[in-house]
């Protein structure tokens, strides 16, 4: 999935980088992930538009599950799955 | 030199690269991975960089597909691992008090390749990494991509003989993994100048495609008006320090200083309105009341005359600017209040408070 489409997942931890300018909401992920298990989503709040491009290419290089994204307004939330690579 | 004590050949050799995502350090990767290294990758985090943050704050272009990250494309293009890394808080003394001086703006560029060449070394030592590489080119930048700055740059960073360059290493004394016989020094390059032909073949050879034009610069401290406001703040605080917030806000709006004591930050779009919007914290955030008109951020210590020609300066920015009178709102520490002025006339914004 990509855009809006079905329910949002159910996350097990939320990352809120709102405001905060690129690569910073990447970086934040990172952090995050490092403290969660293989197969546990996260939930990313963030309203720099790079991250539409930069999250997916960030799972992809480091091997994580990209479930997708959604935008209103100027906000963005996406969602990751740790270590799941490969595109869902 | 803290070296690793290794002569034998390790399986894999693994490589840590300085990516920035432009032509010269994708090539320097696959240099080494054609040859069989395993190559992962740092890009480290300023605070200063220029790329796509002026892009995120500001209304969208119609049609513009927002900015990107280029090391975390050029990495994934190369199916290398990356590692981001924060090291804006460290920078800050880099930035304040440079020991190599500054570029032609506020660039330590000099004393900023041997701050990352040092922490990536401490990233070799750690993760298991034999050897560091970049792409610096011989004669490529005028002031840290000289013959007379590598050896500095080695030396100071503690890399030594740890740090081989793939793009220039024909110019360049050995390095140990070359010594050691882990690269083949014959299947490096001996590029030097500021020709970029060279890469542009290699590249082409390679079947790399997608990078991003070499515009010279992504870094803020090199912006001439950035520079000029990064000054303004250090000569009016009476310090040479910044915070994480400051870095941020020196990158939005429009910047006006009508008095030592205070300064205005007038946002120029909806988006910057909303940006600046979140930094009310430690300030003053003035609006139009009921009517269309920018965001205005007051920094510093103003009096009550002072925030009311703030009002009048930031009335003149808005729609309401041929209004005899107009209803500004300010808001600062959780508290509200309404001040009614006259807009600012245009010659009455003087341009020296313009920063």
């Amino acid at each position: 999935m990509s855009e809006a489409s079905v329910d949002p997942p159910v996350a097990d931890r939320m990352v809120d980088a709102r405001r905060l300018l690129c690569p910073m909401p990447i970086i934040k992920v990172d952090t995050a992930m490092r403290d969660m298990s293989d197969g546990q989503t996260l939930e990313v709040r963030a309203t720099d538009p790079g991250l539409v491009r930069d999250l997916p290419a960030w799972c992809r290089v480091n091997g994580h599950g990209y479930l997708g994204i959604r935008q209103v307004g100027r906000e963005l939330t996406a969602w990751v799955v740790k270590g799941q690579s490969g595109e869902k | 030199m803290n070296a690793p004590e290794r002569v034998e050949r390790p399986n894999p050799i693994r490589a840590l690269g300085l990516l920035s995502g432009g032509l010269d350090s994708t090539l320097a990767a696959r240099l080494l991975m054609e040859q069989g290294i395993e190559v992962e990758c740092v890009n480290f985090h300023t605070g200063f960089c220029i790329q796509s943050h002026t892009g995120a704050m500001r209304n969208p272009k119609p049609g513009a597909e927002p900015a990107r990250h280029d090391a975390l494309h050029a990495a994934g293009n190369l199916g290398v691992k990356l590692h981001l890394v924060d090291i804006a808080e460290d920078y800050v003394r880099i930035v304040t008090d440079p020991k190599h001086g500054y570029g032609k703006n506020l660039n330590p560029c000099l004393d900023c390749k041997i701050f990352m060449v040092h922490k990536a070394f401490e990233m070799m030592q750690t993760q298991g990494f034999h050897f560091l590489f970049t792409g610096e080119v011989l004669g490529q930048r005028p002031m840290s991509q000289r013959r007379d700055t590598f050896p500095v740059i080695d030396r100071e960073s503690e890399a030594g003989g740890w740090l081989l360059r793939p793009l220039t290493a024909l110019r360049m004394p050995l390095t140990e993994p070359e010594k050691l016989g882990w690269v083949d020094r014959e299947r490096l390059m001996g590029f030097s100048g500021r020709n970029r032909k060279p890469q542009m073949a290699l590249a082409a050879r390679m079947g790399i495609r997608d990078y991003p034009s070499p515009a010279g610069g992504c870094c803020f401290l090199t912006d001439e008006n950035y520079a000029r406001k990064l000054r303004d703040l250090w000569a009016y605080r009476g310090a040479r320090a910044y915070s994480m917030e400051d870095i941020l806000l020196l990158k939005a709006g429009r910047h006006l200083r009508p008095a030592p004591h205070f300064k205005l930050v007038i946002g120029r779009d909806e988006a910057e309105n909303y940006f600046l919007s979140g930094f009310v914290e430690g300030r003053t955030l003035i609006k139009a009341r009921d009517l269309p008109g920018p965001v205005t951020l007051v920094e510093g210590t103003p009096s009550f005359e002072d925030l009311t020609l703030a009002c009048r300066i930031a009335a003149r920015f808005g729609k309401a600017r041929e209004l005899p009178e107009v209803t500004m709102t300010l808001e600062s520490a959780g508290c509200k209040e309404s001040r009614v002025v006259k807009p600012l006339a245009a010659h009455e914004v003087l341009e020296d408070w313009h920063v």
